[in-house]
């Protein structure tokens, strides 16, 4: 009972949803923005091959960048953007029996720990996730999501598979961070098989490195049908 | 207080083939015959194992093996064997801290630790690499690991063995646990580690520092300032290079930021594990605002990207400095609050006190390490034992208890809180003025870097060649050494005390696996 009236004089920590328009500081780690090629080989500032220049234009590829800013801190002309509507849906969403709730298992094919802090942060009272009619479930029969991290070791793979088959139809799979899009800064290790679409069908795709609470958000939000894509992907 | 000079002492009647002072440490190169009579003529003295480093090497036989042990304020000492054959004598019998890498080394290199106690299936599951030891160099002359049976202990009418993993549960690392019981008590549990095997170690080899920090960054991405750190360090000691006192400084700073956030995201996961969800809820807000801190400061709430070797690779004016220790000490107050609310709280007392508890030379004989070692009467912590980046220069405490269960580890993680609050505002408020970034020019050799991390003591062990590319990495990570003494705690205690006892230890899974 003293619990319950302490929690009461907290008031509400959550955002509403207005807020989240123009982000403020933080919440997002940003991302680079198709920018005019300056004076500098941009594209070798990045480590990990996410920058391409195509007819003068520096292209990010954000399945591959990792938000380490090095291509920034260098010099680099490049436009940062503030933003996280960053999901892409491949698939389209779940359909409207599922508008108003859908049931999530959460699965860690060999994440560092960061992908899946943030998807715990979720469930804080600042995003509190439970609001938007969206409940993490311990079992795949209940699931109607999969959200995969991580970068699909060897020793996951078959875990991973027989979750996504324990699922009922119809399913669908978020591969969450830059690990579960293309293997990440693991990509070349010998003992991780990469992206989580080469393993089992991927619906919606979230990069960064880790994609902020906000970006898992508008991932879920676009299998619900209640947001349209983001800025789609510049290649 | 032991010099390297005074080595040969410590060492006595041991025949040593030679003792060479490397940047950072002190090489004991010995005949394996000799290993066991080293290692226990340094524990005598006071030093304590810290990992071993397998190389595939072939100067001078097909393996070089070096077993890192550290001390208080003395130097960290590597006593090197040279192994001619796919097999070795096991250490374990007498040094029980090291029974879980020799196994991880049989594993993943493929090689034989003869007369270890408990050998058994370690890091390779359901044939994820099916005709090979994964971190050897090439593939073709490695013999496929040797299949082994699950471990049992139990032999009662009506035990049985419960698997729980490797997925479970709501918002979960994977892991799988082995519960052996007759009923309502875990009479013993078996961890499985290394689902989530990337083979950091290896796939950082061929790699220049400046790309391999990424891969470190991400070992532990809710550590990976310290791992950045640990590693830059490293690479430092390799080209002797200075890093400016600016840097020095700041690191300290982002250092502590990302333990406190760890240690509430702990206290965090302890409220869960017990059912109490307005405290959790009320602690889970601070950590989020304490990422956000992260993320406003230094563009990322992980505090990725920022370390390099040489300093760091973006700046805090003094007023950011100042406004992070601000916001800081607003965060830790709130977190007081709410603890001081529990040292009330009957019902949370007692899931937690008397609860997995670890004795003292419990924690000794396992090696552990960080606030579960602190909990249980062992102050261990390298900032105060093994001073790093101007650690010496500021005033901290290393806080102990005694009983070594819940409560104890619950207690320790809060009063490091504080300590950590009160460096980051020392820090803020004294920041040496110039750049922060230094070059470090590439060198070849091998070196050590080390941090004591938010879970416990870090070491990289970085070997790399003239150019300056890696040859070789270790991670000695603080979750392989707590993880191993985990089934201690949870012995004889009822399953439903499992979930609260794994939160008290704080682990990381990543960070074990690597």
């Amino acid at each position: 009972m003293a619990w319950f009236a302490r929690g009461l004089r907290q008031g509400v920590d959550a955002m509403d949803d207005d807020s989240r328009a123009p982000v403020s500081p933080g919440l997002s780690p940003g991302r680079p923005l198709p920018t005019p090629a300056g004076q500098m080989d941009d594209a070798s500032l990045c480590p990990t091959g996410a920058l391409e220049v195509r007819a003068g234009v520096t292209v990010p590829d954000y399945a591959r960048c990792v938000q380490c800013l090095r291509c920034v801190r260098a010099g680099a002309p490049i436009r940062w953007e503030q933003s996280y509507r960053w999901a892409v849906s491949r698939t389209g969403a779940l359909g409207p029996a599922f508008r108003r709730s859908i049931h999530v298992r959460v699965l860690d094919a060999g994440d560092c720990g960061a992908c899946l802090a943030e998807v715990r942060q979720l469930t804080s009272p600042v995003y509190s996730l439970h609001r938007f009619g969206i409940f993490v479930t311990p079992t795949p029969r209940n699931a109607d999501v999969l959200m995969v991290v991580g970068p699909v070791t060897r020793a996951m793979r078959t875990a991973m598979r027989e979750t996504y088959a324990a699922m009922p139809e119809p399913r669908r799979v978020i591969a969450t961070g830059t690990c579960a899009l293309t293997g990440g800064v693991f990509a070349k290790s010998v003992a991780v098989e990469g992206a989580v679409s080469r393993v089992i069908p991927v619906d919606v795709e979230i990069p960064g490195c880790p994609p902020p609470p906000l970006a898992i958000l508008h991932g879920l939000h676009l299998l619900m049908g209640r947001e349209g894509p983001g800025r789609p992907d510049p290649r | 207080m032991v010099t390297e000079r005074s080595l040969g002492d410590v060492l006595g009647t041991v025949p040593v083939a030679g003792v060479h002072p490397e940047v950072n440490w002190v090489r004991v190169e010995i005949e394996a015959p000799h290993l066991i009579p080293a290692l226990r003529a340094l524990m005598a003295h006071g030093w304590v194992f810290a990992g071993i480093v397998v190389e595939e090497d072939g100067e001078r036989a097909p393996w070089r093996l070096t077993y890192l042990l550290g001390a208080d304020r003395a130097p960290w000492v590597g006593v090197e064997i040279w192994v001619h054959e796919d097999a070795l004598a096991s250490v374990s019998s007498v040094l029980f801290a090291a029974d879980w890498q020799e196994r991880e080394a049989e594993d993943l290199y493929g090689i034989e630790f003869r007369g270890h106690p408990f050998p058994g299936d370690f890091a390779l599951h359901e044939g994820s690499f099916p005709a090979f030891a994964p971190m050897r160099r090439s593939i073709s002359p490695a013999p496929p690991p040797r299949p082994r049976p699950a471990p049992r202990i139990v032999d009662a009418p009506g035990g049985f063995t419960l698997p729980v993993g490797p997925v479970f549960s709501g918002v979960q690392e994977s892991v799988q646990f082995l519960l052996e019981t007759v009923g309502e008590e875990i009479i013993f549990a078996h961890v499985r580690l290394f689902y989530k095997f990337r083979a950091a170690e290896k796939t950082m080899e061929g790699r220049t520092p400046d790309d391999a920090i990424l891969i470190a960054e991400r070992v532990d991405g809710t550590a990976a300032f310290a791992h950045g750190l640990a590693f830059a360090q490293a690479v430092e000691a390799l080209a002797r290079a200075r890093v400016p006192e600016r840097a020095r400084a700041l690191r300290v700073l982002f250092a502590e930021l990302e333990r406190i956030r760890s240690h509430v995201a702990a206290l965090t996961a302890i409220l869960e594990s017990t059912g109490l969800s307005v405290p959790a809820s009320l602690l889970a807000t601070q950590v989020e605002r304490l990422l956000e801190i992260s993320g406003e400061f230094t563009g990322h709430r992980y505090l990725m990207g920022l370390m390099t070797p040489g300093g760091l690779r973006a700046d805090l004016s003094d007023a950011d400095a100042g406004a992070v220790a601000r916001r800081v000490r607003h965060g830790v107050e709130a977190v007081d609050e709410i603890y001081g609310r529990l040292t009330f709280d009957e019902s949370f007392l007692d899931r937690l006190e008397a609860v997995g508890r670890v004795s003292p030379e419990e924690a000794a004989t396992f090696g552990a390490v960080g606030p579960v070692a602190r909990a249980s009467n062992l102050s261990r912590d390298l900032r105060a034992a093994q001073p790093y980046s101007g650690y010496e220069g500021w005033r901290f405490d290393v806080p102990v208890e005694k009983e070594g269960d819940g409560y104890a580890r619950w207690r320790v993680l809060m009063a490091e809180v504080h300590e950590s609050a009160r460096l980051l505002e020392q820090v803020a408020g004294a920041l040496p003025p110039g750049p922060v970034r230094a070059g470090v020019p590439p060198t070849g050799g091998v070196a050590l870097g080390f941090a004591e991390a938010p879970t416990g003591a870090l070491v990289y062990w970085v070997r790399t060649d003239p150019a300056g590319q890696i040859t070789r990495c270790r991670i000695i990570t603080p979750g392989l050494a707590n993880w191993h003494v985990f089934p201690t705690a949870v012995r004889s205690f009822a399953f439903q005390d499992l979930p609260i006892i794994l939160a008290t230890f704080g682990l990381s899974v990543a960070d074990a696996d690597r």
